[in-house]
């Protein structure tokens, strides 16, 4: 086991080989959660996938030209030029197969990214058998050196860092829009094409300074996961956008150091794993669309329907079909109300359980019939009032028809706010009935027994 | 250029490899889950590194069921986030087959003194080895034979999804165009996509022994989506996909033997140039395709507008 002096080395980054190594997955981190914010909104997640095995062919290209030239096949800019030149060109053709053809984006990708990759181990194979200078160590730009990087790679990253977040920044509001209505964006005269060109542009960039460095299984997985995982916390693209870049940075530290001190852990996998962590709690216990608080406003919904189904089904009995000041409270048998809808006997159960638990009903003889108390008649008043305002909202101005509108009407009388209720009031001022409270239903009310 | 005995079988085990996924692979496009293929062929190293551990040998049968069993939870992972999550498709593929690459890597690693897996082996394959791997020297026609035990995995592989694809024709059908009515009509569609899950993780794993993932993932969707644009058949599509991944298998061979020697290169590797030679035959496809190519419809098109 390692000791604690040895923890709190690594995690202070006290070491140098271990900083160097644990800054550098952090700023990649940042950048790549950055960038894949944009791609996760543009649904296009596995580009980053397709273009990073596209740079493999470029990669061996730049190397044979290097050497065919007498230059050095490894010099880093060279290579790193020549993966840019084969990602983009993989990325122009998906595009161009999904314009052009019937065939789909997925299978676009696919394409791209096989053949693509099966050039470059082509390409690679020949320059092992090549006489001058050996091929070895190419591949590990695919695969990545994680555990031994070294300087040249920590101020490729910072420049490219630097880039992607100066270029998201000054160019929020462009792709802010470019992410949500592309159409609309493309309406106001903005240069669509060429935001989407720059966007790709920046995720090549951090592809390919990234790949080399860390290898593509974590390319891929920093693309999607930080910013997958935020989603689930907000529904602010600028919040997203940072809590992607903080969980990338998060997952590229925890990770580079829990794999410093264990001896042959590989970094990149642990980092994916690290990433897979936050997006699983996120995806648990995320405050906007996690799981859990989702389910959680479900249920409360439904529950909240039921109980104004069961006090406006109550309300519309009491009423008999005529509409008086006074109405004739009495108890309602279960068997009258089970007919009003198509409910359950247990939902309805249920929903009446709830409703005594609130106060809203009472069964004072104790058999298979309930009677509203006077706050359950107040809010069985209101919530037939909001149906009713509505229904009437829907005939006078959608032209539904009357005997449709109780359906229609059905849905959305759950969710009318406070502002809304008041707005079809004063749009239907003139056809509420006066004196009454609530308007009377403009069409007949089937019985229920 | 020589010819060997050698250079028939890489040709055969390249073909049958090819022919196997691109029966399927007609399935995933049409779903559009191509990328299926590419998560699951990830997805897999977990489950061969377990039933590594598990059995302590490199039996196939037991990587089979690894592989089949992780191959089929990636698709319900990916099933399960993107529809309990909302989180788009894509991405939820993504986090899975990163996830359980990681955590197959992992295991590799810190088993390194009982597991012998190579995951570079496991990507790029050895095509031009698997012919030394003899089990069976049959006497034909007064011919000697050697045929290698991969030929003998891989024609399992073929017959295996043929079956799968002559018995529920029909039902892969209904449910590739329109899952919600093959539902309504009784067919149950979810079933299917499990089954073809499963299918896709047993050919993913015999192939890429052989071959290595790269030609899997080529071969399962290049030659499917080539044949989407001839076609607008299925069982028409199914066959040309099939021929057209035994074309790239052949001249992919071949190429890999000549054209480096264009370039002063001695030779290079069978897989890649395969999935090379597939990606041609898709781009002159898509380029000259008589109905679906986007030259003919650019000539439809200016012919309309004059």
């Amino acid at each position: 086991m390692p000791e604690l002096a040895d923890i709190c080395n690594v995690f202070l980054l006290r070491d140098y080989n271990t900083r160097l190594v644990v800054i550098c997955t952090v700023l990649l981190g940042c950048a790549c959660g950055l960038m894949g914010g944009f791609l996760l909104l543009r649904k296009r997640s596995l580009m980053g996938d397709t273009l990073s095995h596209a740079t493999l062919p470029g990669v061996g290209l730049s190397f044979i030209l290097a050497v065919a030239l007498g230059g050095d096949g490894k010099s880093l800019p060279i290579l790193l030029v020549g993966a840019a030149i084969t990602g983009v060109i993989g990325c122009a053709a998906v595009l161009f197969i999904r314009e052009q053809t019937r065939i789909k984006d997925d299978a676009a990708m696919g394409i791209v990214l096989s053949v693509f990759f099966g050039a470059g181990i082509a390409i690679l194979g020949a320059i092992q058998t090549m006489p001058e200078g050996s091929a070895a160590g190419l591949e590990s730009f695919i695969y990545g050196k994680t555990a031994s990087m070294v300087m040249s790679d920590f101020q490729i990253l910072v420049f490219v860092t630097t880039c992607v977040i100066t270029c998201s920044l000054l160019l929020f509001k462009e792709l802010r829009l470019l992410c949500f209505d592309e159409t609309f964006a493309a309406a106001l005269g903005w240069p669509v094409k060429f935001l989407d060109i720059l966007l790709l542009a920046l995720i090549t960039a951090v592809t390919v300074a990234g790949l080399q460095a860390v290898g593509l299984i974590l390319i891929i997985a920093f693309l999607i996961t930080p910013a997958a995982a935020a989603r689930f916390w907000t529904h602010q693209l600028d919040r997203m956008l940072v809590l992607s870049a903080l969980i990338g940075g998060a997952s590229g530290w925890l990770g580079a150091s829990l794999s410093a001190f264990i001896p042959r852990l590989p970094a990149g996998a642990v980092i994916v794993l690290v990433a897979a962590l936050f997006f699983v709690v996120s995806l648990l216990i995320g405050t906007e669309r996690g799981v859990i608080v989702r389910f959680l406003r479900q249920s409360q919904l439904k529950k909240r329907m039921g109980r104004q189904h069961l006090l406006r089904a109550l309300y519309e009995i009491l009423e008999g079909g005529r509409v008086t000041e006074e109405l004739n409270i009495r108890t309602v048998p279960f068997r009258q109300i089970r007919g009003r809808r198509t409910w359950s006997d247990t939902q309805l159960r249920d929903y009446i359980r709830h409703a005594y638990n609130d106060g809203l009903v009472e069964a004072p003889n104790k058999v298979d019939s309930i009677l509203l108390t006077k706050t359950g008649l107040a809010e069985a008043a209101q919530v037939t009032r909001n149906h009713r305002l509505w229904e009437m909202y829907l005939i006078e101005y959608a032209d539904v028809a009357p005997s449709r509108v109780d359906r229609d009407a059905d849905m959305v009388e759950h969710v009318l706010g406070e502002k809304m209720v008041t707005r079809l009031e004063n749009k239907l001022r003139a056809y509420r009935s006066a004196g009454s409270l609530v308007p009377q239903s403009p069409h007949p009310i089937h019985p229920g027994d | 250029m020589e010819w060997h005995g050698i250079d028939t079988w890489i040709v055969i085990i390249g073909a049958l490899a090819a022919g196997a996924c691109a029966l399927l692979g007609n399935f995933l496009v049409l779903r559009k889950m191509s990328m299926m293929g590419d998560a699951i062929s990830h997805a897999v190293l977990p489950g061969l590194a377990i039933a590594f551990m598990v059995t302590g040998a490199r039996a196939s049968l037991s990587m089979f069921i690894g592989a089949a069993i992780v191959g089929v939870l990636t698709a319900v992972f990916t099933q399960w986030i993107s529809r309990f999550g909302k989180v788009d498709e894509g991405a939820s593929m993504g986090i899975v087959f990163t996830t359980l690459f990681a955590l197959g890597l992992l295991l590799i690693v810190l088993g390194a003194d009982h597991v012998d897996l190579d995951p570079s082996c496991v990507l790029y394959g050895a095509i031009e080895l698997t012919p030394l791997d003899v089990v069976w020297r049959p006497t034909l026609f007064g011919c000697f034979l050697e045929v290698p035990r991969a030929a003998f995995v891989l024609v399992g592989v073929v017959l295996l999804n043929t079956v799968f694809i002559v018995a529920f024709f029909k039902e892969l059908r209904i449910s590739s165009f329109d899952a919600e009515l093959a539902t309504a009509m009784g067919i149950y569609s979810k079933l299917m996509h499990y089954l073809l899950m499963t299918l896709v993780a047993v050919t993913t794993v015999a192939c890429f022994e052989v071959v290595g993932s790269i030609i899997v993932i080529a071969m399962l969707i290049v030659p499917a989506a080539t044949a989407h644009l001839l076609t607008d058949r299925l069982w028409l599509m199914v066959v040309l996909s099939v021929l057209v991944a035994i074309g790239s298998a052949v001249l992919g061979h071949l190429s890999a033997l000549i054209v480096p020697a264009w370039f002063g290169f001695a030779d290079t590797s069978t897989s890649g140039m395969m999935a090379v030679i597939a990606g041609l035959i898709f781009s002159i496809v898509a380029l000259f395709a008589p109905k679906y190519g986007v030259l003919p419809r650019l000539v439809r098109k200016t012919e309309t507008v004059r």
